[in-house]
């Protein structure tokens, strides 16, 4: 087992034709991932990377069985993109594109509170690297020669930061069972809370990484959440304990605005909640070792 | 992205919300012909910067006659104001707003965010305006009232209404304050806005409602599409650094520390920062290269951080995905030619040893790291002379 995606799951690609959906779709493909086909709008009866394209979401769940899409569509589309994909009735999009606006993001999220909880599409990013369930397939940009196949989770904002984790614990001997990117934008579409409920029921996983950044209430949140349900160790870790108020760091969503929103904050609050806290970014495989071992 | 309050004013008077009558200057010459053309009995000279705080700070002044406006703009003109908002190094002043100066009865606090919890628009109120929310939130939290907002069906006058029943006003000012609070919102939606604040608005004796103040931030995800926002930057009030590299596409936002940092991935850049700190140092800079880490990104964000004097050594730190390090490894080299502090390069992911090749070979004194904590500890005795 594994959350969100399998070597079984049928995926599309929105926006398939471009240059980058082109690059990282072939890459997907090479890892093992069950892709189907892909939509660009206009381009519907064609074959690229010899599979199907259609004109839309629609037409591509209807001929492919198509469950989950990666979508690779400019900032300004983006939104209409996750609205058709959600229409079409996916369970999952996951959106790598940076720079969507987020009244957008916003919108979007209203727009998926129309179906029921049991129909609603899951989406993750934007403004991240993806998901991958190692030796399975994998539904992003990272590059997948990194993660071995084992028995932790990792969520994380930040897609770099989520590989510096999977590489110290490949060079510890410590598998992954799903890494999720939930990307680095104030409006997420699904959190830290989502993922680590779904963690929490995937018999495969035994061991959670939650890795966080500055800004937004996302964190203090899901460590609530894990004092209160979770059985399986999660380890945590903050980035930006100097990142200055005020400023945005790189991420539309790493800003210190709020009460709550430092790192030191954070890293104190997943503290009281019982999590595993890294002291710092290079001490997350040896936190993660510490963490199986309590099992 | 912020404006100036004069622009958040212009913008805001055209989605209803009202205004003190007012006009730009750049001059003492301009500023006193403003105010005649004004009228009135007094003018308030407003100095234009990204910045709250300016009243206490000194960048508000009240004149009685057209020389206190000219004496006014003369010391104000030019002058870097130092607010509890602007950080040690101030902000300059280039631009004043003059403004008919109206006495009023009450100042309210009105603000609306972006709520990142509930996701949707927030609208705060409350009957303590002139403070910052964040002392009002201390020291009157009871004061405070607020309302969400539906994205499907946007603010409603309903919700208006009781915000402003709350505040204690009477049914005259109660419509005019909800004019001024949907006008907020509408700008708020239509311009992409993060941050609209109004404070204090003021009820005048004759129970008009007017934005003495307005702060107004952008999504800079949105300017695409808000040209006339785009328009209205003004580069005197950012880091020149910073909009040199937004030109770039790299993200920079410089700090006080001596270790200078490049870093592909906003994550990893923040964390290697922490670092550097934790193993005794201070960071001089964020920079996030982004993932298409190219050559020419790689000297221009060395040419950036080379620009800040401070800078006593260079940490650069890549995880390649979908970057090779032996092609960051190229450009990293290039850029290191005749560079006059200690360079520490750590590379991790895709052809990791080709890249570790490239450096070794380049016969360039640039200290290789393994691990991130490697990097860090090297980099910081590297910026205090001593050999790691």
């Amino acid at each position: 087992m594994s959350i969100l995606i399998n070597e079984r799951t049928k995926v599309i690609v929105q926006g398939f034709t471009g240059d980058k959906a082109t690059f990282h779709a072939n890459e997907m493909i090479c890892y093992g991932t069950n892709l189907v086909g892909g939509v660009t709008p206009g381009k519907g009866g064609l074959k690229h990377l010899d599979r199907p394209v259609f004109n839309t979401v629609k037409d591509a769940v209807a001929a492919t069985g198509a469950e989950a899409s990666l979508a690779f569509v400019p900032p300004a589309y983006a939104a209409d993109a996750l609205m058709e994909a959600a229409d079409a009735g996916l369970r999952l999009v996951c959106i790598i594109t940076d720079g969507i606006p987020a009244q957008d993001m916003m919108r979007v999220k209203r727009y998926l509170m129309r179906y029921p909880k049991e129909k609603r599409t899951l989406v993750v990013g934007p403004n991240c690297a993806g998901i991958i369930s190692p030796g399975k397939a994998m539904l992003g940009i990272m590059p997948g020669h990194i993660y071995t196949r084992g028995n932790v989770g990792i969520v994380s904002r930040s897609g770099t930061l989520g590989y510096e984790a999977a590489a110290q614990m490949t060079a510890l001997g410590i598998g992954v069972s799903t890494s999720v990117g939930i990307g680095g934008d104030p409006i997420n579409g699904s959190s830290f809370l989502d993922h680590m409920a779904l963690f929490e029921a995937d018999p495969e996983t035994k061991a959670v990484v939650m890795i966080g950044e500055i800004g937004g209430p996302q964190e203090a949140e899901a460590s609530q959440w894990i004092k209160e349900n979770m059985t399986k160790p999660v380890v945590g870790y903050v980035a930006g304990l100097t990142a200055p108020k005020g400023r945005r760091m790189g991420h539309a969503g790493a800003i210190i605005s709020a009460e709550g929103d430092t790192a030191a904050e954070k890293a104190e609050i997943m503290m009281s909640y019982g999590l595993h806290v890294s002291p710092s970014a290079s001490e997350l495989g040896a936190t993660v070792a510490r963490a199986l071992a309590t099992l | 992205m912020d404006i100036h309050e004069y622009q958040a004013k212009e913008l805001l008077a055209k989605f209803g919300v009202p205004v003190p009558r007012g006009s730009v200057a750049y001059s003492p010459d301009q500023a006193v012909y403003v105010a005649t053309e004004l009228g009135g009995w007094h003018w308030a000279v407003k100095a234009q910067v990204h910045a709250g705080g300016r009243g206490k700070a000194g960048g508000i002044r009240l004149c009685r006659t057209y020389g206190e406006v000219a004496q006014a703009a003369k010391d104000l003109l030019g002058k870097t104001l130092v607010t509890a908002q602007t950080g040690p190094e101030g902000k300059i002043v280039q631009r004043l707003y003059i403004e008919v100066a109206e006495p009023f009865e009450r100042e309210i606090y009105l603000g609306l965010v972006l709520d990142r919890k509930a996701q949707r628009i927030r609208v705060v109120a409350s009957a303590e305006g002139g403070m910052e929310i964040e002392d009002i939130a201390k020291s009157k939290p009871d004061s405070i009232r607020q309302v969400q907002v539906e994205p499907a069906v946007g603010l409603q006058p309903f919700q208006a209404r009781e915000l402003a029943f709350g505040l204690g006003l009477n049914i005259k000012q109660v419509s005019r304050a909800v004019t001024a609070i949907m006008g907020c919102y509408r700008a708020f939606r239509d311009l992409d806005a993060t941050m609209v604040e109004i404070n204090p608005l003021v009820v005048t004796k004759d129970n008009r409602v007017l934005a003495l103040d307005a702060k107004m931030s952008f999504d800079d995800n949105a300017l695409f599409r808000r040209p006339q926002i785009s328009e209205m930057r003004d580069p005197s009030q950012e880091d020149p650094r910073e909009a040199q590299a937004n030109q770039h596409g790299l993200n920079y936002v410089g700090l006080a520390g001596d270790i200078g940092c490049i870093i592909n991935g906003a994550g990893l850049a923040m964390a290697t920062m922490d670092m550097i700190k934790y193993a005794g140092g201070e960071p001089a800079n964020f920079l996030d290269v982004g993932g298409g880490a190219s050559p020419e990104r790689v000297a221009e964000a060395f040419r950036l951080v080379l620009s800040d004097r401070n800078v006593k050594a260079i940490l650069v730190n890549i995880f390649a995905g979908i970057n090779r390090c032996d092609w960051v490894a190229q450009g990293v080299v290039q850029a290191a030619r005749d560079l006059r502090v200690p360079l520490v390069v750590r590379l991790a992911g895709t052809n990791v040893e080709a890249g570790k090749q490239i450096i070794k070979e380049s016969g360039l004194p640039i200290i290789s790291a393994d691990t991130l904590a490697d990097a860090a500890e090297k980099a910081v005795a590297a910026a205090h002379g001593k050999a790691a």
